[in-house]
């Protein structure tokens, strides 16, 4: 178990993946896991939630390769001509989330399989005050 | 949870207009929304008087960061001459303008009023296309999915690859959906790109001969929609042919008490049910190859109306990208789960077939102006329903007609149910 004090908040979520964490929220009451993380169980309205950290093991559920991406990952250098990968991540625990898709060939996308084994992986950008921990997850 | 599911007072519609769909340098959002008030003015048989119009609402996606103009209700309420009516702006992204219709229906049945005034209008061809993507992605969750790399094409891009891994779906099959609709659209002088996908690459050809270019070596349409140059990949598996266009518009109705329509029309379209629901972003979802929303939307609409999918005619679905026309096709009950890939290509929800969907060339030939697209999808029912829409006209008898308006990857869904009394 992390620090427990951390508000449910994207900006603690954020934090823990500059730790290196993927970090998912479980209602004390229902066990109801969630992820992203949520500050209210939507199966049983309670707000005793806990942080608690993922295994980051899951598989490919759902993905594209994206030749016009937003201007945010053109200024990374994706284009027409070098693509990159977004997809929905199963973890183990049965909860999905989105994701940067890293070791697969965006150019060959239909070689790309639903159910591929990933891993997590942090992708670091920026310095100083604008760094910041990307969520992507590896195909093993 | 219990919704009441009856309306105290049904409306009904007695006027429909739209702009034209297409891009429109010299115009604002608000000349848009002029041009559909006069088209619907001017289709009220009887005549009205819009000093009797009660409540406005105004579908709108984001004219704040494509025109850099935020609180745009009063604006256009203005425009038309109608201040200082209650004029209300509703967002709900892509579904705008069917929730502003809903907002109408639940305004007259309240008793609040006896008339109302519902349109859209976006205006997105101020931007450049990548800031129109970063806008349009504001629809998705902005702190869990945008930070992945979704875009819009993406996210249905992701539906799509779990479509075709679960139930065999080939991009052909997305081709039939863009073929289809843009032989539909062909027939609609309103669309942006109102013109056959054959008739398309015709002119390409023909331009490259008369500039002396080389001349593309398409036998048919399969080899113009397979060419990456003609039709290049945006986000595996959808090509630029399976998208809708970014477009400038606008399109309104006149809603009025179903008790008072015949004071304006003998051909008035009853409004029997309307639903709505909300949805989670994408990867929370437990099915990645339909949208929730869209069936508790059409679950709702359906009890309303005291019907069934079989006994809709024709309806008006969002494809935004082709694969959202075939999932639509099953969250309304149409056609079964991992069935509604093939029904284009078996002309099914051809004009002729037995299940005519987006008769008005749907998003994709139309055109998209995200805020009005809900409300120009009404038009295209009540045409057909009045059997006004001219050489698209569906040669079956359409007493029962729907539309299906969706928000972001399904967020929002605003499904309705027409009748003609």
């Amino acid at each position: 178990m992390a620090n427990d004090s951390r508000p449910f908040t994207a900006n603690a979520f954020n934090q823990y993946l500059g730790e290196h964490k993927l970090m998912g929220t479980r209602c004390a009451k229902c066990r109801g896991l969630y992820l992203p993380p949520r500050a209210i169980c939507p199966a049983c309205h309670s707000d005793q939630l806990e942080w608690i950290e993922m295994s980051g093991k899951g598989k490919l559920a759902a993905f594209s390769a994206v030749f016009i991406g937003p201007s945010a990952l053109q200024a990374e250098g994706y284009d027409r001509t070098n693509p990159y990968c977004a997809g929905i991540v199963e973890l183990d625990e049965g909860v999905k989330i989105s994701a940067r898709v890293l070791g697969v060939d965006a150019k060959q996308p239909a070689n790309i399989a639903i159910g591929t084994p990933l891993t997590v992986e942090f992708i670091e950008r920026g310095e100083g005050e604008q760094k910041k921990t990307v969520l992507a997850f590896k195909a093993i | 949870m219990h919704i009441k599911r009856s309306l105290a007072r049904p409306s009904a519609i007695v006027g429909a207009g739209m702009s034209k769909f297409g891009a429109f340098p010299d115009k604002a959002g608000r000349d848009l929304f002029v041009e559909a008030f006069k088209e619907m003015s001017g289709s009220i048989d009887k005549g009205f008087d819009p000093k009797e119009i009660d409540e406005i609402y105004v579908g709108n996606f984001s004219s704040d960061l494509f025109e850099g103009q935020a609180h745009n209700a009063p604006i256009v309420a203005d425009a038309v001459g109608l201040v200082p009516r209650s004029a209300t702006r509703v967002e709900d992204a892509c579904a705008s303008g069917g929730v502003a219709l809903r907002q109408g229906v639940m305004a007259i049945a309240s008793g609040m009023a006896d008339m109302v005034l519902v349109g859209g209008f976006e205006r997105m061809t101020t931007l450049p296309t990548a800031q129109v993507t970063d806008t349009l992605a504001a629809a998705g969750d902005t702190l869990f999915e945008i930070p992945a790399g979704f875009t819009f094409p993406a996210f249905y891009a992701a539906m799509a690859s779990a479509y075709m891994h679960q139930y065999g779906l080939k991009p052909e099959h997305l081709m039939h959906v863009a073929l289809k609709n843009h032989a539909n659209g062909a027939l609609n002088p309103k669309a942006q790109f109102g013109v056959t996908i054959p008739a398309w690459m015709q002119g390409r050809i023909e331009t490259a001969k008369k500039k002396n270019k080389p001349v593309p070596s398409w036998q048919n349409e399969w080899d113009f929609l397979h060419d990456d140059a003609a039709n290049p990949m945006v986000a595996w598996p959808l090509r630029l042919f399976d998208c809708s266009p970014i477009t400038d518009g606008a399109a309104c109705v006149l809603l009025v008490a179903a008790d008072r329509a015949k004071e304006f029309t003998d051909n008035p379209i009853t409004i029997i049910g309307s639903g709505q629901a909300s949805g989670m972003p994408l990867h929370n979802r437990a099915e990645l190859t339909s949208i929730g929303a869209a069936k508790v939307a059409a679950q709702q609409a359906y009890e309303m109306a005291g019907i069934t999918a079989k006994d809709i005619r024709i309806a008006e679905v969002h494809d935004c990208f082709t694969i959202a026309e075939v999932i639509a096709s099953e969250d309304l009950g149409f056609f079964a789960q991992g069935t509604g890939y093939g029904m284009a290509e078996d002309g099914v929800t051809a004009r002729d077939g037995a299940k005519p969907i987006n008769t008005s060339g749907g998003l994709k030939s139309k055109g998209h102006p995200v805020g009005a697209s809900g409300v120009a999808q009404v038009i295209e029912v009540w045409k057909q329903m009045r059997g006004e829409a001219g050489a698209r006209q569906v040669k079956q008898d359409v007493p029962l007609a729907l539309t299906h308006n969706v928000g972001g990857t399904g967020q929002t869904c605003a499904v309705h149910v027409f009748e003609r009394k």
